[in-house]
């Protein structure tokens, strides 16, 4: 599905990853963590195309097509999916009109004005969202609960094959923890994986992952199962810059 | 008959069948430029009344006298010796479909509008199927009293109304392209609601069949009377195609007590024009006048719709949205004058600006000494879409009043990267984002259009924006 080898990146020229390796097959969740300034929101960027990121070296790959020179419009329409941690406002552009505009984009098929309703319906109940959402200014004025909600709105309504989530559960409280959790697992499946990037244990609790990767200093420095993630908890980030911080 | 003489001089024989039957032949002024001769010209081959042409003739001489405004966009490489003054293509005449620019025509393609309807918008036909559909509302309108045609005709037929209000907020001395108005003007609208009357649908100037739409110098005066309510909508949103490369028109709307008048215009000049406009309302006691304004196209346009609140209670708001593409200048904004209390006034204007293209906004918000309680918003967003585009604003705010209520507020954004890769991750290319930001950055005002002005609106700008990004 996903297939990243030595990966350097930089961004105004400084070095953030530095030969990053990473696998993810067909159906499965992953998790990479790491302490602050170990790069994993740079690695979201520059897997979805940021242009404001360079990469230096390394490829990535995914379902079996070198992704490197392709504009973020592009991999989205391959499958591949970013959560925004600070997603952007746009002023004027509805909920409603936005995600006719992006699920047309990626579809092969558009959809009718009633079917893209229904749809966004039945995605709103799952979220728990409140219908007239949908008619409100995208992310503007939005609590950064409601832009996380909105951003796992978006996720079930375009059906990635591939899901990259930047931090998603920072600054949620436990019940929207739960409700973005849900719309994850509902889209779990032999067609779906994701990357879930955090700093903490705890989505991990609502979402179960099959691999766990610490990250620092811009490498995967040890992976293991979701037991990884509760010794991490324990030991803290101290103990990986310790174990690791000489190979990273 | 040394009249005869000259107007046989300057060609004007060869259109002597033509005063009976104007509908068939073609009239041009036979030379460029412009001169007492030329206006009386214009006058005679209307059959105007000796007073227009002396109101014709004594603006003729305030616009020689004026000099050129240098304040806002650059006019200098205007010549007033290279324009004809009066052309009036007729049906059969003049331009024929292969004479219209291909960018023009595409733009037609693109917007779907039907060949019929694209010849008369580029001014090389004149019948129009919705025909049937105006003269059916032609009739309603007749019934209830309803004055609504252009302004030639409204000389003809309704001379003392004419008479009382022409020129009387607008007078012909106001600015040098007023009063060149006033000198050459033709065509345009006049429309009269009497007292109580409601005008459920817009009155759209392109029902005026076989009319002179869309001249280059078109005067309009709108008279609602008392209490009356009526939604005028002006030009259209396809490009208009002039050979001419000035456009300057007059607009005067009289809002008599508690009556509302709303104008709309969109408008979408070829890149050649200089678009110049001068539009002026009068709002009295309690009544409300809303100024909806979208400027496309031109190489520059300067245009300040304005409301002079001069009764107690009175409204006015001016919405006006302005796009500046590469080597173009939209110089736009409007003007509120508070002349009596308890007045309140609302400006947004919206500006983008692109490549090498520059907005300005410009606006003026007087509150005279007496007007009480007044309350005053003008906000002006402007909106660069990429490094070069360039916008200023110049608000004059002058207020002679203590108690009154005024906020301004001005704002710049770009079209940033983090907002365009947003938009992009969710499938959308650059060029969608792009319009995407820009279609929600003028939503405030496309809503207050009739749907099909908005949509169209909305996708002139794609249009415009298209081939310009990445």
């Amino acid at each position: 599905m996903l297939k990243i080898e030595n990966l350097h990146a930089e961004i105004d020229g400084n070095e953030i990853l530095r030969g990053l390796d990473l696998e993810v097959g067909e159906g499965e969740i992953h998790a990479i963590m790491g302490p602050n300034g170990s790069g994993k929101s740079t690695l979201s960027n520059v897997l979805m195309g940021h242009p404001r990121y360079e990469v230096t070296g390394g490829s990535i790959t995914f379902r079996g097509q070198d992704v490197m020179e392709l504009e973020a419009d592009e991999r989205a329409r391959l499958g591949m999916f970013l959560a925004f941690q600070y997603p952007s406002e746009v002023p004027g552009v509805s909920v409603a009109n936005f995600l006719r505009t992006a699920v047309n984009a990626v579809r092969e098929e558009e959809l009718s004005v009633m079917e893209m309703y229904k749809l966004l319906q039945e995605k709103m109940r799952v979220m728990e969202m409140d219908p007239r959402f949908a008619e409100r200014y995208l992310n503007e004025g939005f609590s950064g609960g409601e832009k996380k909600r909105n951003e796992i709105l978006q996720m079930l309504m375009l059906e990635p094959r591939l899901a990259i989530m930047d931090e998603t559960d920072s600054g949620l409280d436990i019940d929207a923890l739960q409700v973005v959790s849900k719309g994850v697992n509902e889209l779990r499946g032999p067609e779906f994986s994701a990357v879930i990037i955090t700093h903490y244990n705890r989505i991990l609790r609502y979402i179960e992952p099959d691999h766990v990767h610490v990250m620092l200093n811009g490498r995967i420095v040890t992976s293991g199962g979701k037991e990884l993630a509760l010794e991490l908890e324990d030991k803290g980030y101290d103990w990986v810059r310790q174990e690791f911080g000489s190979v990273a | 008959m040394p009249e005869d003489r000259t107007i046989q001089e300057l060609g004007l024989d060869e259109y002597k069948f033509g005063f009976n039957d104007p509908e068939e032949y073609f009239f041009k002024t036979p030379r460029k430029g412009i001169d007492p001769e030329i206006v009386a010209m214009i006058s005679k081959h209307k059959n105007e009344p000796e007073w227009m042409l002396e109101f014709r003739l004594k603006a003729l001489e305030s616009f020689f006298e004026k000099p050129t405004p240098q304040w806002g966009g650059n006019l200098n490489e205007l010549d007033f010796d290279e324009i004809y003054y009066y052309i009036r293509p007729m049906e059969n005449q003049g331009r024929s479909w292969d004479d219209v620019p291909e960018d023009i025509k595409n733009t037609f393609e693109r917007l779907g509008i039907p060949q019929a309807e694209r010849e008369t918008l580029a001014g090389v036909g004149a019948q129009y199927e919705s025909e049937v559909v105006y003269h059916s509302l032609k009739e309603e309108w007749d019934k209830a009293g309803v004055v609504f045609m252009d302004m030639d005709s409204g000389l003809r037929e309704h001379e003392d109304l004419v008479r009382e209000y022409f020129g009387t907020i607008i007078p012909p001395d106001d600015n040098k392209f007023a009063a060149l108005n006033s000198a050459v003007w033709s065509g345009g609208s006049f429309v009269y609601v009497p007292p109580g009357v409601h005008i459920d649908i817009p009155l759209q100037a392109y029902f005026r069949i076989n009319a002179e739409n869309m001249g280059q110098f078109e005067r309009t005066l709108i008279i609602a009377d008392e209490g009356s309510y009526v939604h005028y909508i002006e030009g259209c949103t396809a490009p208009t195609y002039t050979t001419n490369s000035l456009h300057s028109a007059v607009v005067e709307l009289i809002a008599k007590p508690n009556a509302r008048i709303r104008y709309s215009t969109i408008q979408n000049w070829s890149h050649n024009t200089y678009n110049l406009v001068t539009k002026r309302a009068v709002a009295q006691e309690n009544a409300t006048v809303e100024w909806v304004d979208g400027n496309l196209g031109s190489k520059l346009t300067m245009k300040y719709p304005a409301v002079y609140l001069t009764g107690e209670g009175a409204r006015g708001e001016i919405l006006s949205v302005a796009y500046a593409g590469d080597g173009q200048h939209q110089d736009a904004g409007g003007k509120v004058v508070h002349a009596a209390p308890n007045t309140s006034s609302l400006i947004t204007s919206k500006s983008i600006s692109k490549g090498t293209g520059r907005s300005t906004y410009r606006g003026l918000l007087k509150v005279h000494e007496g007007a009480e309680n007044s309350k005053s918003r003008v906000e002006c967003d402007a909106l660069l879409l990429d490094e070069n585009a360039r916008t200023d604003t110049y608000p004059y705010i002058e207020i002679e009043e203590k108690k009154v209520n005024t906020e301004h507020e001005a704002t710049v954004s770009k079209v940033g990267e983090d907002q365009l890769f947003y938009l992009m991750s969710r499938g959308l290319s650059e060029e969608e984002a792009m319009a995407m930001v820009v279609n929600g950055f003028i939503e405030p005002i496309a809503k207050e259009l009739p749907l099909e002005y908005a949509i169209e609106l909305n996708r002139l700008i794609q249009l415009e924006m298209e081939g310009s990004v990445g």
